[in-house]
């Protein structure tokens, strides 16, 4: 996850580039009541502009009523590497799963 | 086909000036499409100027059905867009400049000065957005419902344009200098918005908007505010005086319409 990190790089006065600006990760919600989703990242000088940013990117058809950003580098992720020790652990333990119990009839969409 | 000649009333032209500021600045934000300093921001730029176009089509139709209520002929938003001459364009002078804030007239300046562009965004937003406020209490309905959809795009605009002017104002010597320019030359233009004449006389008499002249206080302290924000010092007033929305244009409009117009004017009718 460290070997793509713009942000350490300070804007120069001689002419900050995109690729000097922070990378932000973007989170739409689509309607109120469901979760913001992960939907791409975007460069932005600073976190106001980055809201914006979003909002021209990833909202323009009428995708949004909520968009937060937060910035990549903020964002601490598993390791690839260390996929199977956490994950593959999981593969047989389907009794983990809620499918035993039986559902009363007055509940739906369980 | 031949250009198109219009007999405008007071009340017509007064719809004119609206949908021609929205699209003459649309299509000079257009010529940003691909060459913005960063991708994020490209799209902004067209995403306004989509904005706009959708504006001046709702005003352009509505200008034209109200020019045959008049008596004249029926005109709809592609004629009008693309086959009215020089003269018969009402927009202010301001949005037709280039997107450089070099005097020399130069015909091409792409891909532009992304200050001067930013600035001019915001002082058409803010002028907007004080003429749709008023405007979504017209007695006119159909003005009405075109206003109060696009106060929403004009807030935007100015957020967006403003947050550029105060971070490059109050940014480095190097973007200051460059906003400042960019100021000294725009501000020349701006009294034209704010000036009266018959067209704001009969609009406010009639009831159909607001005069000219009733934008200037609120626009004013909202655009100064952001300029105080960014660092940057309007320019003392001058004498000067543009005309563009008496229909005396600048000598750059007649490019700016060779550009937009000679699509139709090559395939009349031409569609998507």
């Amino acid at each position: 996850m460290s070997a793509h990190n713009p942000q350490n790089a300070k804007p120069n006065a001689g002419g900050a580039s995109a690729s000097e600006w922070p990378l932000w990760e973007v989170f739409v919600r689509s309607r109120a009541g469901l979760d913001h989703k992960h939907c791409g990242s975007l460069h932005a000088p600073d976190a106001p502009m980055a809201i914006q940013m979003a909002r021209e990117v990833y909202t323009r058809r009428q995708e949004g009523s909520s968009v937060w950003v937060v910035r990549a580098s903020d964002i601490t992720a598993s390791d690839p590497r260390d996929k199977d020790m956490y994950f593959d652990p999981m593969e047989d333990k389907v009794y983990r799963h809620p499918t035993f119990y039986q559902l009363p009839e007055s509940v739906d969409h369980m | 086909m031949t250009s198109i000649t219009l007999k405008p009333s007071p009340q017509v032209q007064y719809v004119l000036r609206l949908a021609d500021t929205a699209l003459i600045l649309a299509q000079r934000l257009s010529e940003w499409c691909g060459h913005a300093p960063v991708l994020e921001e490209d799209i902004a730029l067209t995403n306004m100027s989509l904005d706009l176009v959708g504006q001046s089509r709702a005003l352009l139709t509505h200008a034209g059905q109200l020019h045959a209520q008049a008596g004249g002929k029926a005109f709809d938003e592609d004629q009008l867009a693309f086959w009215r001459q020089e003269r018969d364009f009402l927009n202010p002078t301001l949005v037709e400049l280039p997107n450089t804030a070099e005097e020399a007239t130069h015909r091409r300046n792409r891909p532009g000065d992304f200050a001067f562009t930013v600035l001019r965004n915001l002082m058409v937003a803010a002028w907007l957005k004080q003429a749709w406020s008023h405007l979504a209490r017209s007695n006119d309905p159909e003005l009405a419902a075109i206003a109060g959809k696009a106060v929403k795009e004009a807030r935007y605009h100015q957020q967006h344009n403003g947050d550029w002017v105060v971070r490059l104002g109050d940014g480095t010597d190097e973007s200051k200098a460059r906003m400042q320019r960019a100021l000294d030359r725009l501000w020349p233009y701006v009294p034209e918005l704010f000036e009266d004449d018959d067209v704001d006389e009969a609009a406010a008499q009639a009831g159909l908007g607001p005069r000219s002249s009733a934008l200037q206080e609120g626009w004013e302290a909202e655009v100064r505010a952001v300029l105080a924000q960014a660092t940057l010092q309007p320019p003392e007033p001058t004498p000067f005086r543009s005309t563009g929305r008496r229909g005396i244009h600048s000598e750059h409009m007649g490019y700016l319409l060779a550009e937009m117009q000679s699509l139709q004017r090559a395939h009349p009718g031409a569609a998507w």
